[in-house]
Formats: C-alpha cells, structure tokens, sequence
C-alpha cells in the first residue's frame, strides 16, 4: 500500500507542497514579527518596583521588564549560576532601569527567584530626557529658581504645566540656533568664499573689501542680537526644576530643559496609553533623533530618502523610458537588442556594493573632483563636489535602479496592441508624434509601475549608499531656507543605513533595539506598499489591454 | 513592428510637401535621440566595466626606472664614502666619508651644496662607520680610542617666495664630545648605533675581539623636568668570530652578528645588562661569502648577500614551542655575481640590489617579486641608496661616478602570488592566506589575500544556496505545476514580495535576532530538519486514507494551504522535543558537545545565520524565474504525456524539469549571482573575520563585505584602494558571466518554446 503510493509520486508533490507552505511562513513570519516588535515599542509598560535580594542585600530595583528568558538547570550551572539540585530552570527579567547618569547602565538581568516583591506604585514617574535615556523614579519636588512650589503627590499635576512652558522655549532657541544662526553661518561662510574667490581672481580691491566689511558687520550685528535672544530664553529654561527620587533613594535635582516627557505608566488608563502612544509615533516620524540616534526621531532619515529618492526618479525615468522605448519601437529584433537585453540583465545583477565603488571612484573622484577644480577652487582643500554627497548618491542609484524601470516600461509597451500604432501612423502622424501622442500616454501607468519599483529597491538599498553619501548624523537637512535652497554637496541620511547604523554601530545597542524595530517597520510598510501599489497598477493594466485586444 | 514604420516614413518623404519640415526635423530628432538613449544603456555598463579596470590597472603596470644623471662622485678627493643618502623629495643627496666628512650635493647634478667635517679628539682617528636607520637619520663614527661620535643629518624645508628650499643640517643628538664606549680605550672595529626617543643603544667590536653593548635609557624625574640617562654597559659572550656585520633591530631587542663566512650570533638584548645569545647558525651556502647584510623596514626580517648573488631574506620565526629561531623566509638571486650592496626601502617591504657587474634588481619581498632588473652603471658599484618615497636610488661605482635613477614603482606589493597563494609574512609561523590590510605605521607588511575573501564569499553562497535552491525550486515545482491558479494567484506575488524586503532588514534581523535565537536553540534548528519531511509525509499519507467526501472538501491544488499549520506543529514539535532530546545525547547543551568532542567551536555569527538570512533573500529570485520557467512550459507537452498513461509526477519530473531544464539552471544562476554580491546581509550577520575555515558555525569575511568595511578608509589611489578595486572588479566579472549566460539561456529557450 505504502510503496504504492510512494509509487504514485504523490509524497513528492506534498513535499513540494510543502516547500511553497515554509515559504510562506517564512514571509509571513518575518512581517509579522517586524510589526509586532516595532509597533510595540511605542506603548508605554508599566513599570514595577521590585524589592530583590542580591548578595543577601536587600535593594530595591524599578523598571520595565524587556524580556524574560527560561534556561535549563543544565545551561545555567554551565554558565556559572549556582542552582539548588531540585531546581529545573532558572528564570531570569531583563530589566530597563534607567537612571543611566547614576547607575551606568540602563538594563540589568535579574534572577526570578531572588525577586522578594513586585509591585506597580502608582505615582512612579518616567522620565524621557534628552541625555542618559529615560529616569524612573519617585518625584519629591518642583521648583522654580529654587524654591520648592510643589511637593510629594501635588507634583505631577503642576509639572505637566511646567515642562508645556519649558518644551515651548526649547522650540524657540532649536529654532533660533539652527534656523537664524545657522543662516548667520552660511552667510558668514558664503562670504569667506566669496572673499577668497575674489583674491583668485586677482580683483580683491578697496570697494569689494568695503562691501565685504559691510556685510561682514551686518551679520556679526545679527549674531549679537541673536545671542542676547538665546540667553534671555536659556535664563527662561532653566528656571524649573524637578527633584526625584531613584530606587536605590538618591535625590537628584533634575532641570526640565533637560526633559522631554513625563508620565505615569501605572495610572494610565488604555485611552490614556493610547493617546501617548499615537504621541510617540508622531515623535518617532516628525522628531529629530536624540542619544546618538537611539532616541527621538527619525525624520532626518525619512526626510533625506524621500529627496534621494526623489532626485534619482528625476534621473531615472527618461532615461529608463527612453532606453525601453528604444528597444520596443526603434531598434530592429536582433543583435542589437539581444545585446541591450544582456546589458539590462547584467546592470540588474551587478552586485549592489559595485554601483557604490564605481559611483565614489568615477562621481565623486573624478566628476566632482574636477567639479570642483573648475567651479569651486575657492573652497579648497576642502572638497564641495568631490566628497560622497545627495547628488551622488542619487546618480549611483538612478543607475542601479534603471533596469526595473526598463523592464517595467519595455512590459508596458509590448502590451499596447499594434493596431492603435498603425491607426495613429495611417492617419498621417510622424513615429515621434505617434509615440508622444498615443503610445506613451498608455503606457504611462507602465512607466509609474516602474517608477515605483525603483523607488521601492532605492529606499532599501544601503550598500552603494555607504560609500557615496550616507551619514549617520547629517548636521544639516538637504533642503533648507538658505540660498540656494537644495544642497545637492550635503551628505545625508537614509533610512536603511539608519538601520543597520543604530542597529549595529550603536554604543548601547541594547537601548537602540526597539528604535530599530520600528524603523524596520516603517520601511517594511513603505516598500511593500509601493510594490503591493505596482503589483496593482500593472494588473489593472494588463486586464485593460486585454479588453482592447479582444 | 519595424515593418510598417519604415513603409510610413518612406510614405512621409513621399509627402514632404504636405508635411511642414519641422515635423519631419522632429521625428528624426526623436529618432537618433532615442537610439542613443538606448545604445547608453550598453554605454553604461562599458563604463562601469572599463573605469573599474581603470583604476586596477596600474596594479599590472610593470614598474620602470630610467636613469636621469650621471656626475663623478662629489669631492671625491675628500674620502671614500661610508654611507649614501638621498632627502624625502629626491633634490639632496649625502654623501658620509670614512674620515668624518659629510658632504652634501644635489642629488640630480651633483652639485656640492654644503661640506661638514666632524671635529676629532686630539690622537685620535676613525675606525669604524655605522648607519643607524633612516628613520632618524642617525649616523655613527667610532674611533681609534674607544670613543663614538654620534651625529644626524636632517633636511629643514622652507618656502621664501613659494619655492620650496631645502637646507641640510647636521646635528650631534648626543652632544659634540665623543661618547666613551671603551673604558680600556681600544679602537672599535665595528659598530652599530639605534636611537630613539627614550633609549640609545651602541654596539661595538674592539680591536682587541671584545663586544661591547652600551645603553642610555631616559630616565625622567617624578619631581622636575629634568632628564639623565641611565647607562648600561654589558660585554656579549661571543662565540669566536671574526666579526664583520653588526645589527641592531630598531626597538633595540635583537642582535645579529655575522662573520663574513655566514655564521650568524643571534642575540636577544631586551635587558641591555644581560644579554642572552638565542642561536648560533649558518646562513649562506658553504663556499660562498656573505658579501651584504641590511635590516628590511621594520627591522624584522634581514636581507642577507653572497658571493653567488643570492639575496635571502631571514627572519625570527616563533616555533611550535613558542621559542623564537631565525628561519629562512624566501631568496632572490639577482645574478651570478657577489652581491656588492643592498638598501632596503624605508615604507615598504621593497629593496634594491646590485651585484659587482653593475646589475641592480628591485624587489618586493612579500609579493615574492622582481620589479626592476637593470645595468645600473658601468663599474663596479660601491653601494647604492633608495630614496624614501623609494622614487629614486642613486649607486656609486667604484669608478667615481654616481648614477641618479628615477623608479616608477607605485605598486609594487601586488603579485599574483601575494593576491592568491600562501605568503610567508613576517613573525607568522608559516606561510598562510591573510587578509590584514591597513595599520598606522609605515613598518607594517600589508596582507592583501584576496584567497580568505574568496573563500568566505563562497562559503556565504554555498550555504545560502543550500537553504535556497531546495525550497525555491520545490515551491517553483508545486507553484507552476499543481497549484490551484487561483491560490497561485495569492502565492506568487506573495514570495515575490519577499525579494523587495531591503537586505537590510533581513541582516539586522539575522545578526540581533536570528544569530542569538539560533545560539539558544541549536538543537531546535536541526530537530526541525528532522520532524518538519516525516510529519508531512504521514500526513500526506493519513490524508489520502480519508474518505472522499472528506478529502473533496479541500479543492485540488490547494495542499500547500493544509500543510501550513502541519509545519507550525512540527516545528513546536521539534522545539519542544530539542530541549529533552539535547540532555540526553549531548549532555545539556549542543554547542558545547560540539566543541568538547569534535573540537567544532561556535562562532554566534556563522555560516549557518548568513545562510538562513541570505537563503530567505535569494529563495524569491529562485523561485520566480524557475516557476516562470516551469510554468511556461508549452501545455500539450504535458497533456500529451498525462494522456500516454504517465502520472502527473512523471510528467512532472520526466518532461516538464526536462523541458524547463535551462529556465532552472539560470534561475539557479541568477540566485547564485546574487548570494554572491549581496553585502548587508554577510555584513550584519557574520563577524566579518576573515578566516578560512568550512566549519558551518564560523563566519566569514565576503569581498562585498570587506569592500563595505575599508573602502570609506583606503586612501585614494593607494595599493589597498586599488586591491579594493580589483575585489569589485572580480565581483563584476563573476555576475557579468553569471548573468550573461543566463540570460543567453534565457533567450534560447524563449526561442524553442516558441516554435514548439
């Protein structure tokens, strides 16, 4: 019976079955656990208080429990534990303490079964600051110059007031510093440029030193004026103070121009967690990041992939249409084509991290080097051009991402029914007008589907990007309101070398972790989006098409 | 298509004075512009294939040197010259005589620019000369009463009036009076000087046949700034020798002493008041003499010359006893003649010989290679000296002339041997394939084998490829073959998706997830290997013993769904068993059976992650173009054969794979093309040591990887930047054939499916 079947060759087939079934849940898997780690960090814990004995000390620790890991007896007494002989595993938290500027560090493992105690005090406070990481801790006073004006439980509901005022300011002197100073600085920078190019030119006379001057004061006038603005809001600031109490029953003073957010996980309701969740996402995708990156935001990264990827469609996209339109309309079937055809297939298969040293080899050495040779020779020996930047970048992947968007179009093109082509040149239309006229406009949702496409592997990419452009702190975004607008020199960041920077260059990659997470999930949703989005548009496509030819 | 085009616009010419010009001016506009469009498409990939090569190409370049002057031997009335130098930018040259002169001239005309003559005590004369490295330009005179003096020639570079001038210097680091080494006043035969900036160490030979090693250690005071030197004397136990070379290593540590016979005293003098005579050997040939003996940069290995014109490289080498011994590392022969001079370079592993002949050979001791082999004078050359930058030598001969040469020698470390075979390097134990590329001083010998990089990079595609080509083909197989279409309508973009999922994410998911789950669970993983085929086979089996009414319920070609929780609970299983399972055959813990017994060490970024992480990466490449191929399989054949009796599995594997063959392989091509050059993935989830070993629980270093890793830091245009280079280039050319052949493969079958 049995060899009958295997004879039948039916056990194959469900063993083939089953590889199409792993697969999927290998897919499935992956995504859903990017989007549960990613979307979780983002919801405030509770946060427990535990009395722990250690060394037949009795402490008291506060945090987050991060992870929970079980071990046999065995493992455990091989890796140094002492075990009682009845005990079968040993059951350890992980446990984000924070209070990193008092205790070192920010996460701890604890043992199970020293643990004397847990409980959930209600008034714990969580402390997210912009240097250290988060506090936790029990708040004992608010002052204002000094003077305690809140005490014990009344502190909460007066410091939520308190740090609105104090975030507010902070708005006013990131603005002031980065917006006006910074623009103090470019000029100032400008004119030092200016200046030098004026001496290489041989024409540094008395009138262009005078209007240099001139200008010169102008902005020092500025930066005065600025600066006497920026003391008056740091006075301002640092007015309030918060003092804590940390487990281990330290008080620290803690200025709110140093705090972020405050809250009480343990009080708040679901709506209320809600609600700071939400916060946290619109932090996480608007903010600009804090603690080397392991906190804050990501908008920097969102933002300089969305101009790289915007600069490379501007490149990419005629000329990926153009080298289709040439395959599929001029050039004769043949040599010619086959050769193309090998050559698309190849610039698809050349590796990633090729593009990044053909592009930091040819762009930035040798075209921006003589860039700047030719445009910029005030500014050396400090590269404008010839130094990995936007531009670059943009190039590098325009160029390896051309084959999708060649395919994509060539697809596109090969579906529109010959007879709507013969009927345009019947009529008496040039190719040219006929491909402008008719062609083109149908095949335009081919085009976008390529488009995207290339977007989507674009945002992904994080090889090539490495050698040509990326940072994983840019100073400055690549659009801003100083002349001229777009700073197409700047380095800058991007989301996937975001990624795998945090993720692995990070000094405390433990705290960097859940950042990551979510990271991964917003690009994961992006890319799969845009695909999901090309998938659709050239289904719809080719269901038309086929109305037409029939 | 191209059919009825032309016919219109010959259609269109015909017309021409219907149509107004510009019309007909834009279309041809439209034309050529678009074919050149589409020829840039060939232009670009050109272009990345010919600049790479661009740049790796100096790498082959044969190095050259051409002679630029010939001028007699400055003040050659003076004396005979006991050391030869040129400055960092080629323009002065010095020239030490034996009696205390330094003479410096212009190194391209021989111009005398400045003479120095030493002051010497009262009675006494110069009996010895010793160079003491070009790092600090030290020079040492002995004399005939047991004194030394020490002095230093150094170059200051000015720029009145944008010019660069440069003014030579002599400069007497230990002050002008004579240094006693001697206390009972014999003349010192021969010496030997190191200084630096905290200790000096002198050795002489007397005339009387003692050895005497006298050390000055800086000793700074806790309480002032003040500065005194302890002096150590201590007299070497010297076998009976006639000594005639003395070096000394530049960290003042180890001692040659050689006779001119070859028999070498190796002496170790870490504690300048005792030292310890490590081994006594022999290093020439019998019958020859040893003519030359010079420190390579570094001072780790020496260069020693003979009569037969044989350059050998020695070197202290650590044997398995970790005892230090001098073992011969590799030889030059240069000529048939006696070696009359060597200088080694003095920021790489380089040295130029010349012979009595008047044949200079340049060479490279770790890319085992002769550069340069020329007739560099006509007489017998006396000594010849490389400039630093090692862009120039200058040789004196014996007939008074010196002979200026310039070197073209940019890369002289790269050899195909040093690239791709086992280079002995300096202070290993044997030869091996390393990959070490950069340090911060200029005595480090760069290890550019690119044979580790290889290794690791197929190692990484072997296992991803391993994990891959199973499951996508099997998937390719049931997808294209037996699936439902409507399911298949869900499968195929569903797999697809996974191929636009950024490498990225997948290395930081296999590097800080995979990489510690795999760590706990080892076990679990390779359980799973064996509960995931049976548990699917019984249920296959359980499944067709169901009675119909049960077994409609499910649409045919809808199996893959019913697997699914089949798998999740096998794979629980197999977890849940691989603890118990773990204690009892492996005492608790896999990994460290694996290293106890076998002596397999875990490495927790390993082959097997990289391969589970790239495996998923390629897998939607694989499966994609296979299925297509599969799928497009022309349908009569396979009715045909159902209709013939076969069973859908025969068909399957007896004409469809059969038909699709080609399809498949470049599928498998393509997949491997990619696991080749992928780079995030290798990057996060492997250490990146590059080792070489096959074990699946140790990482690797890819050439993507390494590229990802030094590229940002190589200086441009230097050897390493250019090696970088060559490692891209060889990922192009690998992918360039891949691809290529696929894609012909492609295009062939697209042919024959379409006639058949």
């Amino acid at each position: 019976m049995i060899t009958q079947w295997f004879k039948s060759g039916s056990p194959w087939i469900w063993l083939n079955a089953a590889a199409v079934s792993t697969c999927l849940i290998l897919v499935v898997g992956l995504l859903a656990l990017i989007t549960f780690r990613g979307a979780l960090h983002f919801w405030p814990s509770d946060v427990a208080e535990f009395i722990y004995m250690e060394d037949g000390r009795k402490q008291s620790i506060i945090g987050e429990v991060v992870d929970t890991s079980s071990t046999t007896a065995l493992m455990a007494r091989a890796s140094g534990h002492a075990m009682a002989d009845d005990a079968d595993l040993l059951v350890q938290y992980l446990i984000k303490i924070g209070n990193r500027d008092l205790t070192g560090m920010d996460f701890r493992w604890i043992l199970d079964r020293n643990i004397q105690s847990r409980q959930y005090p209600d008034d714990i406070l969580v402390l997210e600051r912009r240097e250290w990481g988060n506090f936790y801790g029990y708040p004992v006073a608010l002052k204002q110059e000094g003077q305690v004006i809140a005490e014990g439980p009344q502190v909460f509901s007066v410091v939520s007031e308190r740090l609105r005022d104090a975030l507010s300011v902070y708005k006013q002197i990131q603005r002031l510093e980065r917006k006006e100073i910074g623009a103090v600085n470019y000029g100032l920078e400008r004119l030092r440029l200016k200046k030098r190019r004026l001496e290489l030119n041989e024409q540094w006379d008395e009138p262009a030193k005078q209007s240099l001057a001139a200008e010169r004061d102008e902005y020092e006038r500025q930066y005065r004026d600025y600066q006497t603005e920026l003391q008056a809001l740091y006075k301002a600031i640092n007015r309030d103070s918060l003092v804590m109490k940390a487990s281990d029953g330290r008080e620290i003073d803690m200025p709110l121009a140093k705090v972020v957010r405050i809250y009480r996980p343990n009080m708040m309701s679901v709506w209320a967690k809600t609600g700071h969740y939400l916060d946290k996402i619109a932090e996480f995708l608007l903010d600009d990041p804090r603690e080397a990156n392991t906190e804050g935001g990501i908008f920097p990264a969102i933002f300089g992939t969305v101009m790289m990827v915007i600069i490379m469609s501007v490149i990419v996209t005629p000329l990926g249409v153009i080298a289709a339109i040439y395959m599929r309309e001029y050039a004769k079937q043949g040599f010619t084509t086959r050769l193309i055809r090998i050559a698309v297939n190849n610039l698809a298969g050349v590796p990633s991290i090729v593009y990044g040293v053909f592009g930091l080899g040819f762009f930035v050495y040798i075209l921006g080097g003589n860039i700047d040779r030719l445009f910029f020779p005030e500014a050396a020996p400090a590269p404008v051009f010839g130094t990995p930047g936007l531009l670059w970048a943009s190039i590098t992947l325009a160029l390896l991402t051309l084959p999708v968007v060649i395919v994509s179009t060539e697809e596109g093109l090969s579906r529109i029914p010959k007879s709507i082509r013969e009927g345009s040149l019947a009529l008496g239309a040039t190719k040219a007008e006929t491909l402008w006229r008719t062609v083109l406009p149908m095949a335009s949702p081919a085009m976008m589907t390529g488009l995207i496409l290339a977007v989507a592997r674009a945002a992904g990419e994080v090889a090539p990007l490495m050698l040509v452009g990326v940072v994983k702190l840019a100073p400055s975004l690549p659009l801003d309101g100083n002349f001229p607008f777009l700073h197409l020199d700047r380095k800058f960041m991007h989301l996937g070398f975001h990624i795998y920077d945090v993720g692995f260059q990070s000094p405390n990659v433990e705290a960097a972790r859940p950042l990551v997470y979510a990271t991964s999930l917003l690009l994961v949703v992006v890319i799969v989006g845009l695909n999901l989005s090309a998938v659709a548009i050239r289904n719809h496509l080719r269901e038309k098409y086929r109305a037409l030819e029939g | 298509m191209t059919e009825p085009n032309s016919g219109a616009s010959a259609s269109l010419n015909a017309m021409t004075g219907f149509y107004p010009r510009w019309r007909l001016i834009k279309d041809s506009v439209a034309r050529y512009g678009v074919i050149v469009g589409g020829l840039s498409i060939i232009a670009a990939i050109m272009l990345i294939f010919f600049y790479l090569l661009y740049v790796v190409w100096p790498l082959f370049i044969e190095p050259s040197a051409e002679s630029v002057a010939h001028y007699p031997v400055p003040e050659r009335a003076l004396g005979d010259t006991a050391m030869l130098a040129v400055e960092e930018q080629n323009e002065v040259g010095v020239r030490f005589t034996e009696n205390g002169r330094i003479i410096f001239f212009a190194a391209p005309t021989g111009k005398t620019l400045l003479i120095h003559s030493i002051v010497l005590p009262e009675s006494a004369r110069i009996s010895s000369f010793a160079d003491g490295g070009p790092e600090k330009g030290v020079a040492v005179y002995g004399l005939s009463d047991g004194r030394a003096i020490v002095l230093k020639h150094k170059y200051n570079v000015s720029y009145p009036e944008n010019q660069r001038v440069i003014t030579p210097v002599v400069d007497y680091p230990l002050g002008r009076d004579p240094l006693v080494l001697d206390e009972s006043g014999q003349a010192l035969e021969k010496i030997a000087i190191r200084v630096d900036d905290d200790q000096t160490s002198l050795v002489a030979k007397t005339s009387d046949k003692r050895v005497i090693l006298t050390s000055f250690e800086k000793r700074r005071s806790l309480f002032d700034d003040d500065e005194d030197f302890e002096r150590t004397d201590s007299i070497l136990d010297v076998p009976a020798l006639d000594i005639a070379f003395i070096l000394m290593d530049k960290d003042q540590r180890n001692l040659y002493l050689a006779d001119s016979e070859g028999r070498l005293s190796f002496f170790d003098i870490v504690d300048k008041s005792k030292p310890v005579i490590r081994q006594h050997l022999n290093v020439i040939e019998a019958g020859r003499k040893l003519t030359s003996m010079v420190f390579l940069n570094g001072s780790i290995s020496l260069l020693i010359g003979d009569s037969g014109g044989l350059v050998s490289q020695w070197s202290v080498v650590r044997d398995a006893r970790n005892n230090p011994a001098m073992q011969k590392i590799r030889s030059f022969k240069v000529s048939e003649q006696a070696i009359a001079g060597i200088n080694a370079e003095q920021r790489r592993k380089g040295f130029i010989a010349v012979d009595t002949a008047g044949v200079a050979g340049i060479y490279h001791t770790t890319a085992e290679r002769q550069l340069i082999e020329t007739q560099v004078s006509n007489g017998m050359p006396k000594m010849v000296s490389m400039s630093p930058r090692a862009n120039a030598f200058i040789v004196e001969s014996e007939s008074g002339f010196m002979d200026f040469w310039s070197v073209e020698n940019d890369h002289p470390e790269v050899s195909v041997k040093s690239l791709w075979q086992k280079v002995w390097y300096e202070s290993y134990p044997k030869p091996d394939y390393i990959w070490q590329s950069s340090s911060a001083s200029n005595d480090f010998e760069p290890k550019y084998s690119l044979t580790p990089l290889v290794f690791g990079t197929l190692k990484a595609a072997f296992y991803a490829m391993l994990i891959a080509v199973p499951l996508a083909l099997m998937g390719a197989v049931y997808t294209a073959y037996f699936m439902a279409p409507r399911m298949r309508t869900l499968v195929k973009p569903g797999i697809e998706i996974m191929e636009a999922l950024p490498t990225v994410i997948l290395g930081f998911l296999a590097g800080l997830w995979l990489a510690p789950f795999v760590e706990e669970h080892l076990a679990g993983i390779f359980t799973l290997l064996l509960t995931m085929p049976p548990a699917v086979l019984v249920f296959a089996y359980l499944w067709q013993l169901l009675p119909e009414s049960v077994r409609h319920k499910i649409p045919d070609g809808w199996d893959a769904a019913l697997l699914i929780p089949i798998i999740l609970l096998s794979g629980w299983f197999a977890f849940l068993i691989s603890v118990p399972l773990e204690s009892v055959l492996f005492g608790g813990s896999l990994r460290h059976w694996l290293d106890v017994e076998w002596g397999i060490g875990y490495d927790q970024r390993n082959a097997l992650v990289v391969g589970l992480a790239m495996g998923f990466a390629i897998i939607p490449t694989i499966f994609s173009i296979a299925e297509d191929a599969i799928f497009s399989v022309p349908k009569h054949l396979t009715v045909g054969s159902l209709a013939l009796g076969a069973t859908p599995w025969q068909t399957m594997t007896r004409v469809v794979l059969l038909t699709a063959s080609p399809g498949i392989f470049s599928a498998i091509m393509i997949g491997l093309g990619r696991a080749v050059g992928e780079t995030m993935i290798v990057l996060m989830a492997t250490g990146n040591t590059p080792v070489m070993d096959l074990s699946i629980f140790q990482g690797m270093r890819t050439l993507s990887a390494n590229i990802a890793v030094e590229m940002p830091e190589s200086e441009v245009d230097s050897t390493h930047y250019r090696v970088l280079f060559l490692a891209a280039l060889v990922l192009f050319l690998f992918t360039f054939v891949v691809n290529t052949l696929a894609e012909l493969i492609r295009q062939r079958l697209r042919e024959k499916y379409s006639s058949l």
